[in-house]
C-alpha cells in the first residue's frame, strides 16, 4: 500500500473573509503518487482552500495532517519546508532575472550560494521530468508556458513532494497544455502528489485519477475519475436548482439592437480569446452570458465597446432607433459607441479598477462621462451632481458626502455608483458584467429590478453573471461561453441548470470544428 | 597644450570622484526599488559633519594627529548621512510617504540643517578651513606621484579617489555575486516576488537605503576636505554635485561599474568651459560658461534616448522604483 499512502489531509477546515464562509468544513485526503483534481465553479472555494494548504492564509478551524502528524502552515516558507509547493495562475518571478537566478532567490538559506551549483541541480530534474527550460534565459524573455514551468522547477528545487497548480491551462494553448500534462504524469510516476485545481471537465477526465469537488465553499464528494462521466460531475458541480424570486416580465416589442458576426479576439500570446463568436440582442429582453470565468465574456464586451482589438472579418452592427441603417462599431472610438448609445458597465474583481476613480467623488465620476459635452473651458458641475444626487437617491447609496472618494465607499456601494451611472444615461444597448459581485441580497435585488426596469423601457439588456441561480431567473435568454466559442444560446425560462452548467465546461459535439 | 590636458585630468578625476560616490551610493538606494532624490541634502550633511568635526578636533585637541582626524572625520561623516538616509527610509517605506516629495525635502533640509550649523563653525567668517584634514585627506602617494606624467595623472590624488573605484568594483561584485545582491535586486525588481521568497523587503530596504546614503555622505566630504581644500564657505557647490549624482546614476543605467568611468567623463565634460582655449582653442565668452557646464546633463539625455530606444530591459531603472511597498495591495 505504500503507493497510496496519504500525502496530506484535511480535517473539517475552515476559512471565512468576513461574513463570506469561503471554506467550510472541508475534509479531503490527497495520495502519494495520484493526480487529484479540485473541481469547482468559480467562487466555489478551490483556490482559498488550497491557499491554506501553501501558507498563503491561515484557516479559522479545522487541521491539516501531513503524513498523518497534525503541522501548522504559517507562511509559503514554511510551506515549502513541508515539501508543499504551489503555483499560483500570478506567477511570482522576477523579469530581469535567468531561469537560474530565480531558483536561487527562493532556495534555502541553508543551502550555499553558488549559481553554477544552482544550475547543475536544476537541469538535473529538468532533465528527470522533461521539462524544456534554459536556465539562462531571462525571463522577461520567456513564454507563459516556459514563465509556468519555471514555477513548477522553482518548487522541485525546493524538494516539494506535493505539488498543487491553480489553473494551470487556463493561460496554455492546447499543445502546451499537453506538454505540461506529460510532466504532471511524469511527476506522479516519481510518487508526488498532484492537485490541480480546474473547472475545465475534460481535463479532468484526461489526467486526474481522482476528482474531489466543491461547491460554494462546501465540500461535495471526492469520486474515481474511471467511474465519472461528464454529467455525473456537472451535477455536483452546479448542484441543484435553486428558487429564487426574481421577476422576469415577458418580452414586449422586442427590436434588433446588435447583431454580432464572426467576432475573434486572439492575445498576445497568440491564444484565442474568443473563436468566431456570433449572435443578437433584442431591445426589451435580457441576454445573459454564461460561462467559467476567463472563457471570453470580458473580451466579448470589450470587444462590443471598443476597447478590445479584434480579428479580420469581425462584425459587431448596432441598430439605432429611428435610423435605418446599420452602424459597424468595430473600429469606433469607445467614446462614440458610448455617445451612439451602447453602454458598458464592468465590475472587475476589485471592482474599482475600471470605470471609476477611486480618489474622485461620485460627482467627478459622473463627470468623468460628461465633461466633453461642455462648451466653455470651465467645467460644468451642477449636471453631474445633480446625477449623483440622483442616483444617491433612487439607489439608496450610502456616501457621507457626494465628494467622498468612492473608493472609502462600501462595494456594494461602489457598485451601485457604477451601474447607476450607466443606467442613468439612458442606453440603448446595456451590458453590465458581474454587476452583483460581492453584494449582499437586498442590493443585488436592488440591481436585478434595475435592470428590469431597463428591459421594460426596451433597452437591450446583456447580462454577464456568475450565478447559474440567478441567470436562470432572470434572463430572457443564456448564450454559453466555453472557450472564447458560443456553445449555445438557451431560453432562459426552459433551461436547466445541469444543461447550462455541462455548456459551460464541455464543448458540444456540433460547437467543436 | 600637453600640460593644460594633464590639468585638466587632474581637476576632472576629483570632481569625478565626488559625484561617482553619490552615484554609486543612490545606485545601492535604487536597486532596493527606493528613489532617494535626497541626494545632495545627504551629501550636505555628510559633507559638514566631516568638516565640522574635523575642524573642532584640530581646534581642541594639542597635538592633533593625522590619522585620528581621517577617522573623525570619516566616521560623523557616515554617522550624518546615515541619519539622514534613515529620516528618508522611515518615511517612505514605513509609513510609505511619496518618495519624490521625500527626496526633495531632505535635499532642502540636508542642505538647511548644514548651512545653520555652519554659521556657528564660521562665526561670522565667509569661509574658514580644516587644514590638517585637508593635508591628510588629500596626501598624494609616497613615490608613486612622482613618477613624471603618470605619477600626475594617475597617482596625485586623495586616497577617497582609489577607494570610490574600489568601491564601484565591490558593489559589483556584490550586486551580481553574492545572495544578499541578489536578494536586494529582487526587492527593486518585485518586492512581492521578493516577499514570497522569504525575503524581509522592509529590512533590505532600510539597510540599502541606509547604506547608499552613508556612500553619498562619503562624496561630501570628499569635496569638502579635498576638493575644495579642506574649506567650508557659505557658497553651495555641492547641491549642483548632487544633482549630477543623480544624472550619473541614469547615465550608468544602474550599473556601479559604468559608474567609474562615467563619472570621470562628467568631471572631464563639467570642466570642459576652462580648458576650451587651452587644450582645444577654442575662445568662448564666459557667458558660455554654464551652458557648457550642462553638457554632463545633455550626455544623460542622450543615454535616456538610446536605452529608451534599445528597449533592453537590463537597462532599465528597477521595475518597482518609486513605488512603496504593501503586502495586503495586491
Amino acid at each position: 500500500m505504500a503507493d497510496t499512502q496519504i500525502a496530506i489531509r484535511l480535517e473539517k477546515v475552515t476559512k471565512t473573509f468576513g461574513e463570506v464562509v469561503a471554506n467550510k468544513d472541508v475534509s479531503l485526503e490527497v495520495r502519494r503518487g495520484e493526480i487529484l483534481a479540485l473541481l469547482g465553479e468559480n467562487g466555489s472555494g478551490k483556490t482559498t482552500l488550497m491557499n491554506m494548504i501553501a501558507g498563503i492564509y491561515y484557516p479559522d478551524g479545522g487541521q491539516i495532517y501531513l503524513g498523518g502528524q497534525a503541522v501548522d502552515i504559517r507562511s509559503p516558507r514554511d510551506a515549502l519546508a513541508l515539501g508543499i509547493g504551489m503555483i499560483h495562475q500570478h506567477f511570482k518571478l522576477v523579469d530581469v532575472f535567468t531561469a537560474a537566478e530565480n531558483i536561487a532567490l527562493s532556495m534555502d538559506a541553508a543551502e550555499r550560494f553558488d549559481l553554477k551549483r544552482v544550475r547543475d541541480k536544476a537541469r538535473a530534474i529538468c532533465e528527470k521530468y522533461e521539462f524544456g527550460l534554459d536556465l539562462e534565459q531571462k525571463v522577461y524573455e520567456m513564454s507563459v508556458s516556459q514563465k509556468q514551468t519555471l514555477e513548477i522547477v522553482k518548487v522541485l528545487y525546493r524538494g516539494a513532494d506535493i505539488l498543487i497548480l491553480d489553473e494551470p491551462t487556463a493561460v496554455l494553448t492546447p499543445q502546451e497544455t499537453e506538454k505540461l500534462f506529460n510532466v504532471i504524469r511524469n511527476m506522479k510516476a516519481d510518487g508526488k502528489a498532484v492537485v490541480i485545481i480546474t473547472h475545465k471537465l475534460h481535463e479532468v477526465l484526461a489526467i486526474s485519477d481522482r476528482v474531489a469537488i466543491l461547491r460554494k465553499g462546501e465540500y461535495i464528494d471526492t469520486v474515481d475519475t474511471k467511474t465519472a462521466t461528464e454529467a455525473s460531475l456537472t451535477e455536483m458541480m452546479v448542484g441543484q436548482k435553486v428558487e429564487l424570486n426574481i421577476e422576469r416580465p415577458t418580452p414586449e416589442n422586442t427590436v434588433r439592437r446588435l447583431a454580432i458576426h464572426n467576432l475573434s479576439v486572439t492575445s498576445e500570446e497568440g491564444i484565442k480569446l474568443l473563436d468566431n463568436v456570433s449572435f443578437e440582442a433584442f431591445g426589451g429582453e435580457i441576454l445573459g452570458i454564461a460561462g467559467i470565468s476567463g472563457n471570453g465574456q470580458k473580451e466579448l464586451l470589450e470587444a462590443i465597446a471598443g476597447l478590445q482589438p479584434t480579428e479580420r472579418g469581425s462584425d459587431v452592427q448596432f441598430f439605432a432607433p429611428g435610423k435605418g441603417r446599420a452602424m459597424e462599431l468595430l473600429g469606433m472610438s469607445p467614446r462614440d459607441i458610448r455617445e451612439a448609445g451602447v453602454h458598458l458597465s464592468f465590475v472587475p474583481e476589485d471592482r474599482l479598477g475600471m470605470g471609476l476613480v477611486g480618489s474622485m467623488g461620485m460627482t467627478g465620476n459622473m463627470m468623468l462621462k460628461s465633461y466633453g459635452k461642455g462648451r466653455t473651458p470651465i467645467l460644468d458641475q451642477k449636471a453631474p451632481r445633480a446625477l449623483a444626487e440622483e442616483i444617491r437617491e433612487e439607489l439608496g447609496v450610502v456616501t457621507p458626502d457626494l465628494n467622498t472618494p468612492v473608493s472609502r465607499l462600501s462595494g456594494g456601494n461602489v457598485q451601485k455608483v457604477l451601474v447607476g451611472r450607466e443606467i442613468a444615461a439612458s442606453p440603448i444597448v446595456l451590458m453590465t458584467a458581474y454587476a452583483v459581485r460581492g453584494l449582499d441580497i437586498n442590493t443585488s435585488y436592488t440591481i436585478y429590478h434595475l435592470l428590469n426596469e431597463q428591459k421594460k423601457k426596451g433597452v437591450a439588456v446583456v447580462y454577464v453573471g456568475e450565478d447559474l441561480d440567478v441567470l436562470l431567473a432572470l434572463c430572457d435568454r443564456i448564450l454559453v461561453l466555453c472557450g472564447g466559442k458560443v456553445n449555445g444560446i438557451l431560453p432562459g425560462a426552459t433551461a436547466t441548470k445541469e444543461e447550462v452548467g455541462l455548456r459551460m465546461t464541455q464543448l458540444q459535439k456540433e460547437v467543436q470544428q | 597644450m600637453g600640460s593644460s590636458l594633464i590639468a585638466w585630468i587632474m581637476r576632472a578625476i576629483p570632481f569625478g570622484t565626488i559625484i561617482m560616490y553619490g552615484a554609486l551610493g543612490e545606485i545601492v538606494t535604487e536597486k532596493s526599488g527606493n528613489l532617494n532624490l535626497g541626494v545632495p541634502g545627504i551629501m550636505y550633511l555628510g559633507g559638514f559633519a566631516g568638516f565640522a568635526s574635523a575642524y573642532y578636533y584640530e581646534k581642541l585637541a594639542t597635538n592633533p594627529s593625522a590619522v585620528v582626524c581621517v577617522v573623525i572625520a570619516l566616521l560623523c561623516a557616515l554617522v550624518a548621512s546615515t541619519l539622514g538616509g534613515l529620516i528618508y527610509a522611515f518615511l517612505t517605506i514605513t509609513l510609505r510617504a511619496n518618495q519624490n516629495v521625500t527626496g526633495l525635502a531632505l535635499t532642502t533640509f540636508g542642505m538647511g540643517v548644514a548651512n545653520f550649523f555652519g554659521v556657528f563653525v564660521l562665526n561670522g567668517a565667509s569661509y574658514t578651513a580644516a587644514p590638517l584634514a585637508n593635508k591628510a585627506f588629500a596626501a598624494k602617494l609616497p613615490f608613486v606621484s612622482g613618477l613624471g606624467v603618470l605619477g600626475q595623472v594617475v597617482f596625485s590624488y586623495g586616497f577617497l579617489a582609489y577607494a570610490a573605484i574600489a568601491l564601484a568594483i565591490a558593489l559589483f561584485w556584490f550586486l551580481n555575486r553574492t545572495r544578499a545582491g541578489l536578494n536586494l535586486r529582487a526587492v527593486g525588481e518585485n518586492p512581492a516576488t521578493a516577499d514570497a521568497a522569504g525575503i524581509n523587503v522592509t529590512r533590505y530596504k532600510y539597510l540599502a537605503t541606509c547604506a547608499g546614503a552613508a556612500i553619498c555622505g562619503v562624496g561630501g566630504l570628499y569635496y569638502v576636505l579635498d576638493y575644495n581644500q579642506g574649506i567650508w564657505a557659505t557658497t553651495g557647490q555641492i547641491q549642483a554635485l548632487g544633482w549630477l549624482a543623480v544624472a550619473l546614476v541614469i547615465f550608468t543605467t544602474w550599473k556601479p561599474l559604468n559608474a567609474i568611468w562615467g563619472a570621470y567623463l562628467f568631471g572631464t565634460l563639467y570642466w570642459l568651459y576652462q580648458f576650451l582655449p587651452s587644450v582645444l582653442g577654442i575662445t568662448v565668452s564666459s557667458a558660455m560658461t554654464d551652458l557648457i557646464q550642462m553638457l554632463p546633463y545633455l550626455v544623460t539625455i542622450v543615454v535616456l534616448v538610446v536605452v529608451s530606444l534599445r528597449k533592453k530591459k537590463e537597462n532599465q531603472p528597477p521595475a518597482s522604483l518609486g513605488i512603496a511597498y504593501f503586502r495586503e495591495e495586491r
